[in-house]
């Protein structure tokens, strides 16, 4: 029986859109072409295309979870007394199933990457009844890739478990700001007047409270029930097929909330500038309607600069989630997330043999994700700017 | 005298991806003291990179000095460690750039960017500096130079951007003052008060001067010498006088003839057909071959030299003074056709009164308010336009003169109704516009057109040619299906001189010229009965200009359109104009026929307008 998460749902539209561009860019002739065709010939582009990819794969696969039919021992499936059918009581996602040694066989305490005894001496009582002071053997010797973290779980599995809540924050944020940010930021500056007043007044508002006591509030009201993040039990939350209330997804909704007014002055800023150059006159003197104007003439000028933004805004925003874990209003302590390793992560440096390897894996997971985000993004603007895109097609022939 | 500065042979190349781009290819002049050298041609034949050669400033990495000396005083600068080069930039060589709106820093004052040039130079103390830097503003005729030190640039207009530019540059007494269109961007009466500047300081301090630009009309009166440049090389170099008394080269001469002016205003303008050829792929031979309207059969195969013709002083490189090739079977006339002139003479203009009104504008007044405060309070208004009447007949053109910030935008704008008229009307063959709404007003749209000045901004980078030719057709002839849509398009690229399969490419592939034929092409394809052309061709190269004059005559007198002429530039006005208006301060002062406007000026402000209009005598 699946079991679907509201954040699950911005991880599939992120898919429907990657799937949609990646099919418009075979079969038509439009701006997914076009990228496609600048883009090809630039081999960094392609290795952080395929780097991303890699994240959004990880992130879809910890997405898609179910729940087992419970298995009696004569092999038949458990049914209740009401003649239905027993699920076990943890939904597993497609990750968690793939990883599943990493996911269970946990040590006792901390160890070192690749190690095969544990980081930390014990008691050990020898055979004969004398006890001695030792590092004891691990008990799956040489199997942890990033070492394993004060409870013996497997760090390359928290931060592959990471690898969803960092993608879901970046994308479900920018998911809420551009449709705010574009709407309001090119009807403010191409209308003028009321509108323009109306809708500065709103992100002024917005953006004069600070955000971070925004947070904090709506987190307190919304957060606090509802999945919190963890393995998902029937003991922490009501299963359905469809779980509503997801910490996660108010997250992504309120830090798109109070994310969107940056972007939307920058918008309307250009905007104005735009909006008194000749060829929107020209559309303007061939009354060419509003809206047709907006769209055609306004949007594609602007979306560079949204491009830019957005890619500096989701960089922004994974690290963002770690502050706020850091102070208890990000994602819940028990969900996997990169934050969350850096959390732990500060009070192992402090210790002495110096645990580095929860803040090491957390850093390079984040640093893979958001560097290639920066490149990709860099190239994707360059292919949408027609002089640059044009240029090499001729430099080249 | 030894000359300031001496340039022997300068080679200056660029490595791009098509080859070496010989911009500057073996130019050679020289500069005495308070002497004026003046470069013109067509853009992108070489005169900025020759001007950034000499102060050291090729763009790097791509750019570099291939050969050739620089002499300042005797001293080679090509060869200077780039510590020296520093010190001669700015104190020894000084520059002023086109565009006095993006040339001065916005977030610095005046006086900073001043002092900071002189300090840096000089030495002098904050104190002195700032005394030098007041008494610099004060010599450049600002006024209360004491207040305006403290001001931010974007205060003040564009001459006056360009006269802190010149006291910037002109600062440190440099021995040399390199101007690289300085007036490009400023009215006629700004721009005769800015060369004239620059004349007086000039013989007072004896500085050399290097003028570029690209209107002719200018370097008469303000230049001693002059270099014709083409491809990279001066084709032609003599005295300013004897470059127009006696113009020798086929490119001299095709240049002086595309000016407009009351003298040719029955006839085509000359073109100079094609383009200025590719940097990096020059033709052999003469480079002028394929557009000389004089080629030889053997022009194309030997290269002219640069020789003395009649005087010691005037140089020319055409095998046309050659005695020794025509003398030759070569120089047999390559038999090109001649494009005839066209035969622009106006139809009798008798009945001209008698016919019907295109359009009608009576006390049209737009007044912007003034808004201060939080609440935006109206505190005063701008009257941009302050109470207009003109109007225009079938077929015929009607030219709006005046300087900058007059009001002549606002008036078109008002007139297409893009900006809403504080007062007065605008009939549109006979029918009163101001007062209709949006969907009423579509069907005026069809008969009204404009075309704008800058052919940059007037084309939506992200859309391909073909598509902004169609947005007109598709919000205003929505019956037309894909297919007549699609031949119009292209019908209306081949009557401009655009092929039709450039639809499918992008604005920034065209050049400007090109540009600007696509911007007319966007609104002849609705075929309105009247356009409004706003400084439509100010920032083309005369050649260019004349191509695109040409045009909108010819269309004029196919199609019986008329035109409202917006523009600065008095040649356009005598060429294209049955009658004229002068704006003043939002009011029309002077509006009457052409001929009598220009030629017997009742008002002082149209006087003081065509004395300004540089002229070739
Ligand atoms: N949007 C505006 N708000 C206030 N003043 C304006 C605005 N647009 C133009 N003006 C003023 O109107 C006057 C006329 O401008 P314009 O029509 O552009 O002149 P021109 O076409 O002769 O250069 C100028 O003084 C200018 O400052
Ligand atoms: S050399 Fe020949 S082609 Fe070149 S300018 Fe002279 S006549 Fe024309
Ligand atoms: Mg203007």
């Amino acid at each position: 029986m699946p079991v679907i998460l509201a954040t699950d749902i911005i991880v599939y539209l992120v898919f429907a859109f990657i799937g949609f561009i990646f099919w418009s860019a075979c079969a038509r002739d439009g701006y997914a072409r076009q990228v496609w065709t600048h883009i090809r010939g630039n081999r960094l582009a392609i290795i952080s295309a395929l780097i991303l990819a890699a994240y959004a794969g990880v992130a879809l696969s910890d997405s898609i979870r179910w729940r087992d039919s419970v298995m009696l021992y004569n092999g038949k499936v458990a049914v209740s007394p009401e003649n239905k059918t027993i699920y076990s009581s943890e939904a597993l996602s497609i990750l968690d199933r793939v990883f599943h040694k990493a996911r269970a066989n946990t040590e006792k305490t901390f160890s070192a990457p690749m190690a095969d005894k544990l980081y930390v001496k014990e008691t050990i009582e020898l055979e004969d009844g004398t006890t001695i002071r030792d590092y004891a053997a691990l008990k799956y010797p040489s199997t942890h890739l990033l070492g394993t973290d004060k409870v013996g779980g497997d760090v390359f599995f928290s931060a592959m478990k990471g690898v969803r809540t960092g993608v879901v924050i970046g994308t479900g944020t920018t998911l809420v700001v551009i449709p705010f940010a574009i709407i309001f930021g090119v009807m403010a500056g191409y209308f003028g007047g009321r509108i323009d007043d109306l809708i500065q007044y709103v992100y002024t508002t917005l953006a004069s409270i600070p955000g971070i006591l925004l947070i904090v509030s709506f987190m307190l009201i919304f957060g606090s029930h509802g999945y919190q993040g963890g393995l998902i039990t029937d003991a922490n939350l009501m299963l359905g097929v469809f779980v509503p209330s997801d910490r996660l997804f108010w997250l992504c909704l309120i830090m798109g909330i109070t994310s969107w007014t940056d972007l939307c002055r920058i918008i309307r800023g250009e905007t104005l500038k735009l909006r008194e150059l000749e060829y929107v006159q020209a559309a303007r003197a061939f009354a060419v309607p509003r809206v047709l104007i907006m769209v055609r003439h306004i949007v594609p000028n602007i979306m560079h600069l949204v491009l830019i933004t957005m890619v500096l805004q989701f960089s922004g925003l994974v690290l963002a989630e770690a502050v706020l874990s850091y102070i208890g209003i990000g994602v819940g302590p028990e969900a996997g997330s990169w934050g969350n390793m850096i959390n732990t992560a500060r009070l192992e440096l402090a210790r002495d043999p110096v645990v580095w390897w929860s803040l090491l894996g957390a850093f390079a997971f984040m640093f893979a994700l958001v560097l290639p985000a920066n490149i990709f993004g860099d190239a994707v603007r360059d292919a949408l700017d027609p002089k640059v895109n044009t240029k090499t097609k001729s430099g080249g022939d | 005298m030894a000359p300031i500065i001496e340039v022997k042979n300068l080679r200056t190349y660029f490595n791009t991806p098509k080859g070496t781009a010989r911009a500057v290819d073996g130019v050679s002049f020289n500069i005495d003291a308070g002497e004026t050298l003046a470069l013109v041609g067509e853009s992108g034949c070489g005169k900025s990179m020759t001007a950034l050669s000499l102060i050291q400033l090729v763009p790097e990495p791509n750019g570099f000095i291939a050969e050739g000396e620089i002499l300042l005083d005797g001293l080679d600068i090509t060869r200077l460690p780039e510590y020296e080069k520093r010190r001669i930039r700015g104190n020894d060589i000084a520059m002023i750039f086109q565009e006095p709106m993006t040339s001065l820093n916005p977030v610095l004052t005046i006086g900073s960017q001043i002092i900071e040039t002189i300090r840096l130079h000089q030495g002098l103390s904050q104190k002195a500096a700032r005394a030098h830097a007041i008494e610099m503003l004060d010599r450049m005729k600002l006024p209360s130079p004491k207040t305006l030190i403290d001001e931010y640039p974007h205060r003040l207009s564009g001459g006056m951007r360009q006269r802190i530019m010149i006291a910037m540059a002109l600062a440190c007494k440099p021995k040399l003052l390199i101007a690289d269109e300085p007036t490009t961007a400023l009215d006629v009466t700004i721009q005769r008060e800015i060369l004239t500047l620059i004349k007086e300081l000039k013989e007072e301090l004896g500085t050399a001067v290097l003028l570029i630009t690209h209107n002719l009309a200018l370097v008469s009166g303000n230049a001693d010498k002059v270099g014709v440049m083409y491809g990279g090389k001066i084709v032609e170099s003599a005295s300013a006088k004897d470059i127009f008394k006696n113009p020798l080269h086929p490119y001299t001469k095709s240049l002086l003839h595309s000016l407009p002016s009351i003298t040719n205003r029955n006839e085509g303008l000359e073109t100079i057909e094609g383009t200025v050829p590719e940097p990096t792929n020059f033709p052999k031979g003469c480079r002028f071959a394929k557009r000389c309207s004089s080629e030889m059969e053997g022009c194309s195969r030997l290269e002219p030299t640069l020789t003395a013709e009649n005087k010691e002083d005037h140089l020319v490189s055409c095998h046309l003074f050659d005695p020794e090739f025509m003398s030759e079977s070569r120089a047999r006339p390559a038999g090109k056709m001649r494009e005839p002139v066209m035969d622009f003479s106006r139809v009798d203009d008798s009945d001209a009164a008698t016919r019907p009104l295109v359009l009608e504008v009576k006390g049209l007044k737009v007044h912007y308010p003034i808004k201060k405060g939080i609440f935006k309070k109206t505190v005063g208004h701008v009257r941009a336009v302050d109470g207009i009447d003109i109007s225009i007949e079938r077929g015929s053109t009607l030219a709006l003169v005046g300087e900058s910030g007059c009001g002549k935008t606002t008036t078109g704008k008002a007139i297409m109704q893009l900006i809403d008229a504080t007062e007065g009307s605008v009939l549109l063959k006979g029918k009163e516009l101001t007062t209709l709404n949006t969907e009423d007003m579509r069907p005026m749209r069809e008969l009204m057109q404009i075309i704008f000045q800058d052919p940059y901004s007037s084309l939506n980078p992200r859309i391909k040619v073909g598509g902004i030719i169609e947005e007109g057709l598709k919000s205003l002839k929505p019956d037309l299906n894909d297919k007549e849509r699609k031949d119009k398009v292209s019908e209306v690229l081949r009557m401009v001189g655009l092929s039709s399969d450039m639809s499918n490419r992008y604005p920034h592939e065209f050049s400007g010229g090109q540009r600007s034929r696509i911007g007319i092409a966007r609104v002849l394809v609705v075929e309105p009965e009247l356009i409004i052309c706003d400084e439509a061709t100010s920032a083309l190269d005369v050649s260019v200009q004349a191509q695109i004059l040409n045009l909108l005559r010819s269309v004029q007198i196919e199609f019986g359109l008329s035109y409202l002429f917006i523009t600065h530039d008095l040649g356009i006005v005598e060429y294209m104009a049955d009658k004229v208006a002068v704006m003043y301060e939002g009011k029309v002062i002077e509006y009457g026929r052409t001929e009598e406007v220009l030629g017997r000026p009742k008002e002082e402000y149209t006087k003081k307008l065509l004395q300004a209009v540089p002229t070739i005598d």
